[in-house]
């Protein structure tokens, strides 16, 4: 007797709830295993770079809060950045220092989510929900300071929006003394679980060759061993000024990438302790007119000022003609804005380079051989969102 | 990046014989190489493979459109390497119609950019392994990002609970888009001064 041999096709998503979002995944699939991944994207596509196309520069800056939108000002960063640099204006130190302080907020509200929910896929409940308590505590410092928990629209090309409410400096610095004792309370039911560690050892391994060749970044290099962050590379908003290491992972595979983001939690920690201790006292706009508001206490003076204000939030300012690719180190990896002006007042061209774009690339790579049910494990230790990976 | 490092790396690149290139520019340390879609593929393949220059990661390709022009489109290639801590960016400018070769071979991740470009522009790639759509709907029409393509596009989807299906329309929109003009000559005292000018000239005329 033959033994018969029959692939069968799954159809995994769109609505699944460890497809973290939007996810098509067509499974061919040998028994248990499978043997090919093909991800369908765009289910979320809203067409990003298109309409940013018609906005002037200002009125693109939310858009990119929807993009990866458990971290939305790491992304509001780049594109502040990439202005700043075409219209060649410097930033206010104490801006800096601010925008690094939510960045990191950022990173620690992304990856709390993250390894509590790769926690959740492979059969934790609990980690979730201590996570999204401490998530919930985050996010109320955004809305602290810019009047929403998620959709911040904060950064700014020339600094950040306002400065910060007196007392919030304090609270995010008492969170950090406090945050730790979280960390490990998550570490203890994860880390040495040896549930956890059935479902996330071995499994999904990319080993650093791959990992260059599929245009990783972020932890998903990091994990495969390469030390690689840009805060430290090609540091930019003074990350050369803080003191923080970068954890490596060693074998590359889902365990050693939540080892890295557990560890990356920390680091962020002690980088806004550092920032929160050294932020200087200063403006957070730049000075210059054609593109910091004037204050409102001048606009009730000065009829120039109004009509200043007026014409900044109506068409906007100039930039000059040019063209520059600016990258930060985004939760998930390289996030970076190819920008293109021709000298109005609306960017000519916006690429968006999203990291979850080229780690979902790879994913019939990295689930090829192995069970079903380790779909969702090596979905959830890539981290992602389907607001960048779609645009 | 420093400046001298820039000029290193451009130099480097200009001294490279198998190289082919025509032009550099470099804003803010960020080096741009013009090249021609002949040579694309070579150049590429030397840059990831080359000791001196070893860009191992394929960043993203982005495509611009540039309708006035007889050269339409341009593609450019971002390219990092670890090793020197280096980012370049490789451009190409190309008529419409034209035929650029897939660089998938060099570069695993050119696989879905290079989708993402087709999808984007329309664009295609000779010898690409998997040339579908990716991030547009199924059964999608036209190509967004090019400056032809309308905001709103052609079509809309709504659930119809009569039939109890997805149904496609044409766009209807309650309000035209609008689009409204802010540049004026509020620009200040360059322009006034330039403006000033004109008039001058025109009286002298």
């Amino acid at each position: 007797m033959t033994k018969q041999t029959k692939t069968m096709n799954l159809n995994f998503g769109p609505q699944h709830p460890a497809a973290h979002g939007v996810l098509r995944l067509i499974l061919e699939l040998d028994g248990e295993v499978v043997e090919r991944a093909d991800p369908h994207i765009g289910l979320l596509h809203r067409g990003t770079e298109k309409l940013i196309e018609t906005k002037t520069y200002t009125q693109a800056i939310p858009y990119f809060d929807r993009l990866d939108y458990v971290a939305p000002m790491n992304q509001e960063h780049a594109f502040a950045l990439a202005v700043e640099k075409l219209l060649k204006i410097d930033v206010p130190r104490r801006a800096q220092y601010i925008r690094v302080i939510f960045c990191e907020i950022g990173r620690i509200l992304s990856h709390l989510l993250n390894v509590t929910t790769q926690a959740l896929d492979v059969g934790a409940l609990t980690p979730s929900l201590w996570g999204f308590e401490e998530r919930e505590k985050l996010m109320v410092f955004y809305e602290r300071v810019s009047g929403s928990r998620l959709h911040a629209n904060y950064f700014r090309p020339g600094g950040v929006h306002i400065d910060m409410p007196t007392g919030l400096a304090e609270d995010i610095d008492k969170f950090c003394d406090d945050f730790p004792k979280v960390i490990n309370n998550l570490e203890d039911l994860l880390t040495d679980n040896r549930i956890f560690k059935q479902r996330n050892v071995d499994i999904g391994k990319v080993s650093l060759k791959e990992a260059l060749d599929f245009g990783f970044s972020g932890v998903m290099l990091r994990g495969s061993g390469r030390p690689w962050d840009l805060r430290k590379s090609q540091p930019y908003d003074g990350y050369e000024r803080f003191d923080f290491d970068i954890p490596v992972g060693k074998n590359g595979d889902c365990y050693d990438r939540y080892l890295c983001r557990i560890e990356e939690m920390k680091e962020s920690l002690k980088i806004i302790k550092q920032a929160i201790r050294e932020i200087p006292s200063g403006p957070v706009m730049t000075s210059n007119p054609r593109v910091g508001p004037p204050k409102r206490s001048e606009m009730k003076q000065s009829m120039e000022s109004l009509i200043n204000h007026f014409k900044l939030y109506t068409e906007g300012y100039h930039v000059p003609a040019g063209e520059i690719y600016v990258p930060v180190e985004a939760p998930k990896g390289e996030f970076g804005v190819y920008l293109i002006s021709d000298g109005s007042n609306k960017p000519y061209r916006c690429k968006i380079r999203a990291p979850g774009f080229a780690h979902l690339q790879s994913m019939d790579y990295l689930i090829k051989g192995h069970m079903l049910a380790d779909v969702p494990a090596v979905l959830g230790s890539m981290d992602i969102v389907f607001g960048e990976v779609d645009r | 990046m420093t400046n001298k490092e820039t000029e290193n790396l451009i130099n480097l690149l200009k001294n490279d014989t198998k190289l082919n290139f025509q032009n550099y520019t470099s804003v803010d340390n960020f080096v741009v190489c013009l090249g021609e879609t002949k040579n694309l593929y070579n150049n590429l393949n030397i840059l990831k493979k080359s000791e001196t220059f070893k860009f191992k990661q394929l960043i993203d390709i982005t495509g611009v459109d540039f309708p006035e022009r007889e050269e339409r489109f341009q593609l450019i290639y971002t390219l990092l390497s670890h090793e020197y801590n280096q980012r370049i960016a490789l451009k190409i400018n190309f008529k419409d119609e034209e035929i650029i070769p897939s660089i998938v071979n060099i570069f695993t991740s050119a696989n879905w950019l290079e989708r993402e470009v087709f999808d984007m522009y329309g664009i295609k790639f000779s010898n690409h392994p998997d040339l579908r759509r990716i991030l547009t709907d199924y059964e999608f029409e036209g190509y967004p990002l090019r400056k032809d393509f309308p905001l709103t596009g052609f079509k809309e989807v709504r659930y119809d609970p009569e039939f109890k299906k997805v149904k496609y329309d044409t766009v209807k929109l309650q309000q035209d888009y609008r689009d409204f003009d802010f540049e004026s000559p509020w620009r200040g005292s360059e322009y006034i001064a330039s403006e000033q000018k004109k008039v001058g000239k025109l009286k002298n005329d």
